[in-house]
């Protein structure tokens, strides 16, 4: 860990703002004049610990925090106590739009009541409204700088609106952070106020005239996780957040084109392990009220893509094949509903429009591998496109190719894996399975309809707690099933006879990305010697490797971690998401080692793990003729 | 193949008809009491080990007349070709009759025969008409492995090269034909070059079970002068052993039989283990002559190399995930004594072995495990 840190340090943050640092470091002399004066008083109490607010918002120390939670309980819709900041945020003027963080969405919209962004408005609020802003408290720590600008543009602006930034403000930015930084170092391993560097100045200062927004996403992009670390550590390395391995944060322009080209304004979680800070990490369900009200104004995003991509951020729709078809199924729409401008060719205008949708489906919810070979499977038909097809022909063609996707790499595809693995199902099998992976459920329903003898167990785990609707679907039919939660996992493993699990994609190491709690559930089969059997269609495998589940990954909702519905007397951690001293890890997935594999079952018959480059190599070959 | 007589005549009684075996030769008796007890479970006798087992015996070529004219009779009567005079099962018999070839390689000549037999005028008859002989032929013994994996490689050409061909039907005919007779002619040449290298001077290898494959390549290393010594496994209730250890005498190898339990006590003096392959399976394991995989466990535990030769044509779609995940293949195991009443006797004549296991030495090559489903994945994408 202590080595990661280094190299964060020496960037210079001007040069490389990656991932969610927060731009706006609280930053005692830059702030934003309407939060300025209130902030002020609280900036300069911030603890050490502080965090990764931006110069607008300065964090409040943390005493503070327990103000703001009466504010925040009060604070009706939010989903995070910082709702109720947002809308003394939004006195704030320009719309800070989506200054998304480095590639990610800006801190959020604020809707009036209920956007429930915590982090950055939260603190803009809170300072306003003189409660401290709870450096814990809100999450979106480093949207915290843009909070008030954003805030009155959110609501109103999609992203066409963006900041209008002038040279003379990014200039004036960058002083700002220049001196903010000074400042910090004098202060001495303050609060993160500098950390963000640039940014975060830059936000400071933009906030203060109420700038654009431009500056501002800068700022709320920067804020980053929270860094309850001690010292000037957490400045850098907000500001060294590494991209998302998808993205690309080494041009900084890029970065801030991301950002303010994001429609959904995600708030940043405060405080974030340490070893997972490359990820983002944000407040979920904050935005999705403002973004539902901003259905209507969106100019440059289909409606049918805004719909999916809502649908991923509220969790409606989730598994690699669910989101997959969804997405295909939208671009399928965006295809039948396009017209090429004049003066542009269709290949290469719809390129664009489909690299900016799937940037805008990036910030609803990271890709999963399924969702990337599918869009590079779409961008390969686009530019394969001949040049002479009229535009209604193309069209056609290209719909035809998604649906032909659909129906052969995964409806087809999950049919020929079912017909591979019932011949491994026997009489008097006991099967496990856990989560709740759609071929493997395909795989029980069809090897019950053929009369095979069999019980299953559905292993669960929280917060997900995707197994109970497997469950209920096998119920449904009849097959006879137990049910558990993964922590009895040793306990059953003795008598089960085989495991089946899905997963989200297999790398050409042979590990198995999957939803996490997979590598738990196979290495104790393989330790009790039972055959695990992997059902994947074959356009979810990837020539990528990885070698351990931290270095991509995906962090959820940390309050979901906190929260036990239903169980009130359990429910110790709920609202502690913002205490400085405990940091919620939600991971979504994790990598199984190969080792622990027996076999995986694919479109292209039954393999060994080793085998996954060469099925790889074939669809490539497949595909580049196609 | 196999001095195979009596399997006709097990297969007999597989079809519960009741023979009575009439040679007196030293082969029937143990097999009749055997038989006896495999009317018990007729489906299961696998009539790919008992001919096997059967070539341990020593018949007379009046005896192997005899046997062979019955089975004759019996498979005319029982044609389970579709009506035609042309029986490609009797054809696979003829074929597996003869000692020197592979399983899979009879049953593609039988395939060629039933090309030659046929009166198909364009490629989709003939193939139709070779899918129709293939499957008969694979649901004829369900227990051989280099049997199903032959067939399926050869429709696979067949099916492969005539869709891509423009050329006129005689001579896409007379292709396919001449692939098929050339099948598998000279594959174990290839594999015994190949594995040359492998053996050194003054090496001890320890070989389990007798297979034609294996057997080639220590008769070429004995041709060139190499100078190293074979432990034999008995190889009960095949007697295999006996039977290698018979023809490697002949080519003047030092060679040792040890009984099957003596492995672990021989293996610190072993350098390396060779066995053949009755199939080689998806996952890089093999299916093999029962005690193959206790071997390959010892071999490991001691670090010596495990080397399987086997023939290309022997790399089956299967992906067995245990012991028992293959289709049963029994056979009859003569214990010496008669079986205590209420005993029941382990009668499986396969073991499968899904790791420790070093190289493949195949004609495509000195393969890794890990190709075997590197290649069937190309060959049946």
């Amino acid at each position: 860990m202590e080595s990661r840190r280094n190299p964060r340090a020496v960037v210079d943050p001007k040069v490389r703002q990656v991932g969610f640092f927060t731009s706006s470091q609280p930053d005692s002399t830059h702030q934003p004049d309407p939060i300025a004066s209130e902030s002020h008083p609280v900036v300069s109490s911030i603890s050490p610990s502080g965090n990764s607010l931006s110069p607008v918002m300065i964090p409040p120390p943390r005493h503070n925090s327990s103000d703001t939670f009466p504010l925040r309980a009060a604070a009706a819709s939010a989903v995070s106590p910082s709702s109720f900041s947002y809308s003394t945020r939004r006195d704030f003027p320009d719309g800070s739009t989506t200054a998304a963080s480095p590639g990610r969405v800006s801190r959020g919209s604020f809707s009036k009541p209920s956007s429930s962004l915590p982090g950055v408005g939260m603190d803009a609020m809170a300072a306003a409204k003189s409660s401290s802003v709870p450096a814990s408290g809100l999450n979106t720590v480093s949207v915290v700088n843009m909070p008030p600008e954003k805030e009155s543009d959110q609501k109103k602006n999609s992203k066409p609106l963006k900041e209008k930034t002038t040279k003379a403000e990014r200039r004036a930015l960058q002083e700002a952070q220049r001196a903010a930084k000074a400042a910090a170092n004098a202060e001495g391993g303050k609060a993160p106020l500098v950390s963000s560097g640039s940014v975060a100045s830059t936000n400071i200062k933009a906030t203060k005239p109420a700038k654009p927004s431009s500056q501002k996403n800068d700022v709320a992009v920067a804020a980053g996780p929270s860094e309850k670390k001690a010292g000037g550590q957490s400045e850098k390395d907000r500001k060294k957040d590494a991209p998302h391995p998808r993205m690309q944060y080494d041009d900084e322009s890029r970065v801030v084109k991301a950002k303010r080209r994001a429609v959904v304004k995600q708030t940043e979680a405060k405080y974030r392990v340490e070893l997972f800070r490359h990820l983002p990490q944000y407040e979920h369900g904050t935005q999705l009220p403002d973004l539902q009200t901003k259905f209507f104004q969106l100019d440059p995003m289909h409606p049918a893509v805004y719909k999916v991509g809502l649908q991923y951020l509220s969790g409606d729709i989730s598994g690699g094949n669910a989101r997959c078809i969804a997405m295909l199924q939208a671009f399928q729409e965006v295809v039948r509903d396009y017209s090429t401008p004049p003066e542009k060719t269709l290949n290469r205008d719809m390129t664009a429009k489909i690299s900016s949708y799937v940037s805008f489906l990036i910030e609803c919810r990271p890709l999963s591998v399924s969702m990337g070979n599918a869009i590079r499977f779409v961008k390969n038909r686009i530019a394969k496109l001949p040049i002479t097809l009229s535009e209604s022909e193309a069209k056609a063609a290209l719909q035809s190719d998604i649906e032909r996707f659909i129906n052969e790499k995964i409806i087809t595809a999950d049919t020929v894996i079912v017909k591979h693995a019932v011949t491994k199902i026997r009489d008097g099998d006991v099967l496990l399975t856990y989560g709740s992976p759609t071929a493997v459920e395909m795989v029980l329903l069809h090897a019950h309809e053929l009369g095979k003898k069999f019980r299953v167990l559905v292993v669960d785990s929280r917060p997900k707690l995707e197994g109970q609707l497997l469950l209920r679907r096998l119920i449904k039919r009849g097959i006879n099933c137990t049910y558990t939660h993964i922590n009895a996992i040793s306990y059953i493993m003795h008598e089960v006879t085989k495991v089946f699990l899905g997963a989200s994609s297999v790398l050409s190491n042979g590990t198995v990305y999957s939803r996490v709690g997979t590598a738990c559930v196979a290495m104790v089969a393989s330790a009790f010697r039972v055959p695990v059997l992997v059902c994947c269609e074959a356009y979810k495998l990837h020539e990528r490797v990885q070698l351990d589940s931290i270095c991509s990954n995906e962090l959820g909702d940390p309050n979901a971690i906190s929260k036990v519905h239903g169980r009130e007397d359990i429910n110790y951690l709920d609202g502690l998401t913002n205490n400085a001293n405990l940091q919620f890890l939600n991971l979504m997935f994790d990598a199984t080692p190969s080792d622990y594999i027996s076999m995986i079952i694919t479109d292209y018959g039954m393999v060994p793990p080793t085998s996954v480059p060469v099925i790889v190599r074939e669809y490539q070959k497949e595909h580049s003729l196609v | 193949m196999w001095r195979r007589s009596a399997s006709f005549i097990l297969d007999k009684h597989q079809n519960n008809k009741p023979i009575s075996l009439t040679p007196s030769i030293g082969s029937p008796p143990p097999l009749s009491a055997s038989v006896a007890d495999e009317n018990l479970n007729p489906n299961h006798i696998s009539a790919y080990y008992q001919t096997r087992a059967a070539h341990h015996e020593i018949v007379t070529s009046d005896w192997l007349e005899q046997a062979q004219a019955a089975v004759r009779r019996y498979l005319d009567q029982d044609s389970p070709v579709s009506g035609r005079p042309f029986s490609v099962i009797e054809e696979f018999d003829n074929w597996r009759q003869q000692p020197a070839l592979a399983e899979a390689v009879a049953a593609i000549r039988a395939l060629a025969a039933v090309i030659r037999a046929s009166e198909a005028n364009t490629m989709m008859e003939l193939e139709i008409e070779l899918k129709k002989a293939s499957d008969t032929l694979k649901a004829w013994d369900t227990t051989s492995i280099s049997l199903t994996a032959g067939c399926d490689l050869f429709m696979r050409y067949v099916t492969r090269t005539s869709a891509l061909e423009s050329e006129d039907f005689n001579s896409a005919k007379s292709r396919v034909l001449g692939r098929a007779e050339k099948f598998g002619e000279i594959s174990n040449k290839i594999i015994a070059t190949l594995s040359q290298d492998f053996i050194f001077d003054g090496c001890t290898i320890l070989v389990h079970g007798f297979s034609r494959v294996v057997f080639e390549i220590l008769k070429t290393a004995a041709q060139n002068k190499k100078l190293f010594r074979v432990l034999c496994t008995e190889g009960r209730p095949d007697k295999t052993g006996v039977l290698l250890a018979k023809e490697l005498a002949k080519l003047d190898v030092p060679v040792k039989l040890l009984i099957d339990s003596a492995v672990a006590y021989c293996m610190d003096e072993v350098d390396m283990v060779f066995v053949g392959a009755d199939g080689v399976v998806e996952s890089g394991g093999v299916i093999n002559m029962m005690g193959t995989y206790q071997i390959a466990i010892v071999a490991h535990s001691m670090n010596k190399p495990v080397y399987v030769a086997a023939e290309s044509y022997k790399f089956a779609r299967l992906y067995p995930l245990d012991q028992k995940d293959l289709e049963p293949a029994l056979q009859p195991i003569d214990f010496g004594v008669s079986v205590p009443p209420k005993v029941e006797v382990e009668r499986s004549a396969r073991d499968y072995t899904p790791q420790f296991l070093t190289l493949l030495f195949t004609d495509l090559g000195v393969l890794t495990p890990s190709v075997v489903s590197d290649e069937l994945i190309q060959l049946y994408l």
